[in-house]
């Protein structure tokens, strides 16, 4: 398994006595892209966020780029310097310009010179489409430039996997489709991913396996060929007939 | 399918917002006599203001004494007795600092009141140096003019500072001690390891569960008999710590507040881009969080600006306690000579908060310029 990026093994995770993940095991290929559908409440954020500890996982091991996720914090910084997130809710620094959003990382957790940092920023912000709005706050961009970003932001740590958590769930309609573009966009040039996202359309079109989650298990997974057109699982089929029927 | 739809072009649109014109009746009338309520309510006010305001500025200026040497000149009148402040004006602003070395206190006060001055005016450059230096060597340099003993400067006991520049040492060793302390014990409130958590929990309850007076009585008569022998702080360093400790535990709980209210995607969003406690800490959270309780934090050091007067009670001649030790002076006590030193006081003390207060209803309306759409 030399080409696992990452790789989870039985992993258990409890809120209270309430289990939110059981037993997960899910192995990624480096350039895979992942897809975890469900329904809300069936821990599909949980799972992601175990991947970057921003959750604790209870049992099990959680193997990402060869490190293994333990208490240990230096194990913690290594793993999310190569591991970006986009959040739901965009989570980028209100205080900040779009551009000291893109370069604060990289300056001071990559120690990246100053030149080298906004080059870098100004490339990524370029390929999401909003460099002509570097130099404003968040606040003055609408949502969906918001989301595009905060995916430039975790890109310009140049990692080696990209998470999404629900990354269009906040935005209105219109600008769902400027998200997903350059998604689409970021699939194609090889980045490995893993996006948990309602988004069917962005499913077929970019995904290599989706799983599917409920009550804290990953019940089917499949490519999305089969998962589409022949789910196995009544669940699967009343979920998949819900979100497609309207 | 449905065939696309074509919208329409925008049609030309070029009014100006229509001008609302109200004119003076208009104003009086939307402002002050909108209701029967309002209008009782601006006739009461109003009553109230011809009653109060014109007997307070006869007593203080057209009935007031302005020449004079000694308290006969304000014997015979009813209204303030100007003389007193002007002739112990040297006291006010100095104290019983040496007469030969107020030159040195002059040269504090220039040089607090520049660099001041240049972190208010937004076109000025460098803000960050002046600010550094203000910090840093500013204490330093006013430490060694006011206290002396260096550089051939004849020593001036603290005993002997008093006034305006008590209350301002004090006011602003208060104020810069207790924002970087408050910060660390916020932090440290919030922290997650126990023993942190814990000691900064006991100190900020034990701080402010206790009257300022007593803190003040305290460092001045009981910390020296805790202190080991040969071991001996200056009366007004005990009360500065004192006075800097204090405000350090009240600053800690408004910090703690803009703390909380930053929202968790904040930390989320820092701790997945990989920075650590004290990067995420310095970078993402304490600039947000110390905008948020901007008012609170300046609410604070004017309140603390005011406090300083309750040094008086420990033996020293604060700007109140120098007017007050004046006032009952026999060569100028008598029933208008301390009304007109409290007056002079407060006008004082008025200015300096007001002042306090303008400066962040400016840093804020900078800072907040990334809110606007």
């Amino acid at each position: 398994m030399s080409d696992a990026i990452i790789q989870l093994d039985n992993v258990c995770k409890w809120y209270g006595d309430f289990a939110v993940l059981k037993n997960i095991n899910l192995t990624v290929k480096r350039g895979e892209k992942i897809v975890i559908a469900g329904p809300s409440g069936s821990g599909k954020s949980t799972l992601v966020r175990c991947i970057n500890r921003l959750e604790e996982h209870d049992e099990g091991d959680i193997v990402v780029n060869g490190t293994t996720l333990t208490r240990d914090v230096r194990d913690i910084d290594t793993v999310r310097r190569e591991v970006g997130m986009v959040f739901q809710q965009f989570n980028l620094f209100p205080h900040l310009s779009i551009l000291h959003n893109c370069t604060l990382a990289p300056l001071w957790v990559r120690k990246t010179p100053k030149k080298e940092a906004e080059a870098l920023a100004m490339h990524y912000l370029e390929e999401m489409r909003i460099a002509d709005q570097a130099h404003k706050h968040p606040a003055q961009l609408s949502g969906g430039q918001q989301q595009r970003a905060a995916i430039a932001r975790a890109l310009c740590m140049n990692p080696k996997i990209m998470l999404f958590d629900e990354p269009t769930s906040a935005l209105d309609p219109e600008m769902i489709g400027e998200v997903l573009e350059v998604m689409v966009d970021l699939a194609r040039k090889g980045m490995t991913m893993v996006c948990v996202t309602h988004e069917m359309g962005f499913a077929r079109e970019v995904a290599d396996r989706v799983c599917f989650m409920d009550a804290g298990e990953i019940i089917e997974e499949a490519d999305p060929e089969t998962f589409f057109t022949s789910p196995k699982r009544e669940r699967t089929k009343l979920f998949l007939s819900q979100i497609l029927g309207h | 399918m449905t065939p696309p739809v074509t919208a329409a072009p925008p049609t030309a649109f070029h009014r100006k917002r229509p001008v609302k014109k109200i004119g003076v009746l208009g104003w009086l009338h939307a402002n002050l006599f909108s209701s029967l309520f309002n209008t009782v309510l601006t006739l009461l006010v109003l009553g109230l203001l011809v009653w109060a305001v014109p007997p307070i500025l006869d007593w203080a200026f057209i009935d007031a004494v302005w020449h004079g040497t000694t308290r006969e000149a304000c014997e015979t009148v009813g209204g303030a007795c100007w003389p007193f402040i002007f002739q112990r004006f040297g006291q006010i602003v100095y104290g019983f600092y040496d007469e030969a070395a107020r030159w040195r206190v002059d040269v504090v006060y220039v040089f607090g009141a520049v660099g001041l001055a240049w972190l208010m005016i937004p076109s000025l450059p460098r803000k960050g140096w002046v600010g550094a230096a203000l910090l840093t060597l500013y204490p330093l340099v006013s430490f060694v003019l006011l206290s002396g003993g260096w550089f051939g400067l004849p020593v001036v006991s603290t005993e002997k500072w008093g006034g305006l520049l008590l209350t301002l040492v004090v006011a602003a060793v208060g104020i810069v001690a207790s924002l970087p302390l408050g910060v660390l014990l916020a932090l440290g409130r919030r922290s997650t390891l126990p023993v942190v958590r814990i000691l900064s929990v006991v100190f900020i309850e034990v701080w402010r569960g206790v009257p300022m007076i007593t803190v003040l009585f305290m460092a001045s008569s009981m910390l020296p008999l805790f202190l080991p022998d040969g071991l001996e702080l200056d009366k007004l360093v005990r009360a500065l710590i004192a006075v800097a400790l204090f405000n350090a535990a009240y600053m800690a709980e408004v910090i703690r507040g803009g703390l909380q209210a930053l929202p968790r995607g904040q930390y989320e969003g820092a701790a997945a881009l990989g920075f650590g406690y004290w990067q995420s800490t310095a970078l993402i959270v304490l600039p947000q969080a110390l905008r948020t309780v901007l008012p609170d934090i300046v609410n604070n050091m004017i309140s603390m600006f005011k406090d300083t007067s309750l040094v008086s009670i420990i033996g020293f001649f604060d700007l109140l306690g120098v007017i007050q030790a004046g006032a009952t002076d026999v060569d100028w006590t008598g029933p208008n000579t301390a009304l007109t030193g409290y007056l002079f006081a407060g006008a004082l003390y008025w200015v300096f908060c007001f002042s306090m207060s303008r400066y962040s209803a400016s840093l804020e309306r900078q800072l907040s310029q990334g809110d606007r759409r």
